[in-house]
């Protein structure tokens, strides 16, 4: 170890200790240090953006994240239910015999072996050495074959032509796309919409983060508490996980 | 033979008288409106902006680079009309040049050009 870091440590060390933050032993924060990947270094696999659900805390009837999420990423609709692009979806579940019900969001689970990308025959639909999956419209020719082999229901197609995008999240008419996990926002060290309005309305009902990282919220708490991939029979490695179902 | 050397030559000083006279050839209008230095030499930029915003879309998309300097965001930001907001339009810093040159690129089809657009979002 370098001398510059036995220098950042103790720099790091008496900055949490004048903050009143508890260094509960050598190597574990209780506040994580907010890490922005710089911008002109590319995105690497030591790093996978994952998901937590807590279904326990997500409540039946808020639309929170959805909202978010369109208006993030500019889903302006065309008043076509059935054709307007849906990045993310709440789901009412209910077991019949018991009367149990929860509620979920459901949207793109960013596969580490994702079938969109293994049917996509241009390219077009590729996973980022960090774990995300997302759809190349430069390359993308509109066949929706990735929608079919999607078990999730997770990738919408543009039918109409659209002007007022987001600067930052380019789409339009004639390519397939899906959630991103606001990768825009993640690369400048950001967390998606639909967390940060979640944590916004009070239901802090989805967790974002590192899952490489052991010291991460997302990691430690997928390694104390049972969690479940939707349909894991597939073996897919799923990026977003469901607490509670 | 003669005949159509004469003809030929005839032809090529009507094109130049023409060509040297003012308003008879659409050219297009470059309005840089914010006096400044570009990220590249202008003559790099006029022949090969569109090489180096194809790098820059590349490895933005697949590899998370988010550096400004070869943006398309960037450039929009710079060269949008104060006037109309935008790079397009009849005599948008964009349009007007690939109008002129006859080239339709279809980065208008998905991304945004005018600056700072913020969107109401969709009904869930």
């Amino acid at each position: 170890m370098s001398e510059n870091n036995i220098d950042r440590r103790k720099f790091l060390a008496a900055a949490a200790a004048g903050a009143g933050f508890v260094a509960i032993a050598p190597g574990i924060r209780l506040v994580e240090i907010a890490a922005a990947k710089p911008d002109n270094e590319p995105v690497t696999s030591k790093v996978r953006w994952g998901m937590l659900i807590d279904t326990t805390r997500c409540q039946s009837g808020c639309t929170e994240c959805v909202s978010a999420c369109g208006k993030e990423n500019g889903l302006s609709e065309v008043k076509k239910p059935r054709t307007d692009a849906q990045w993310i979806r709440k789901i009412d579940l209910k077991e019949l015999k018991t009367g149990r019900a929860l509620s979920l969001p459901m949207m793109c689970q960013h596969c580490a072996n994702p079938p969109c990308v293994d049917v996509c025959p241009t390219g077009a639909s590729f996973k980022r050495a960090d774990g995300i999956v997302l759809v190349d419209r430069h390359i993308c020719i509109g066949c929706r074959y990735c929608m079919m082999a999607c078990p999730y229901k997770a990738r919408s197609f543009v039918h109409e032509p659209h002007t007022d995008q987001n600067p930052e999240v380019p789409r339009g008419q004639g390519c397939v796309e899906g959630c991103t996990l606001c990768v825009h926002r993640v690369d400048r060290g950001g967390t998606p919409a639909c967390v940060e309005a979640c944590a916004a309305a009070g239901h802090n009902a989805m967790l974002f983060g590192d899952l490489n990282d052991p010291g991460s919220a997302i990691a430690k708490r997928v390694r104390e508490v049972k969690t479940t991939q939707v349909r894991a029979d597939l073996k897919l490695d799923l990026g977003v996980r469901y607490e509670g179902i | 033979m003669r005949a159509i050397a004469l003809a030929v030559l005839w032809g090529l000083t009507f094109a130049a008288a023409h060509a040297a006279e003012p308003g008879r050839t659409p050219l297009p209008a470059i309005a840089i409106e914010k006096p400044g230095q570009c990220v590249e030499a202008k003559d790099v930029m006029r022949r090969d902006h569109m090489k180096l915003l194809k790098h820059q879309r590349d490895k933005t998309l697949h590899e998370g680079i988010r550096t400004k300097k070869h943006s398309l965001n960037e450039c929009i930001a710079c060269h949008a009309s104060q006037k109309t907001g935008t790079v397009l339009g009849k005599d948008g810093f964009c349009q007007s040049c690939h109008d002129y040159a006859a080239v339709k690129p279809d980065c208008w089809d998905c991304h945004q050009p005018k600056p700072g657009q913020k969107t109401a979002g969709a009904r869930p």
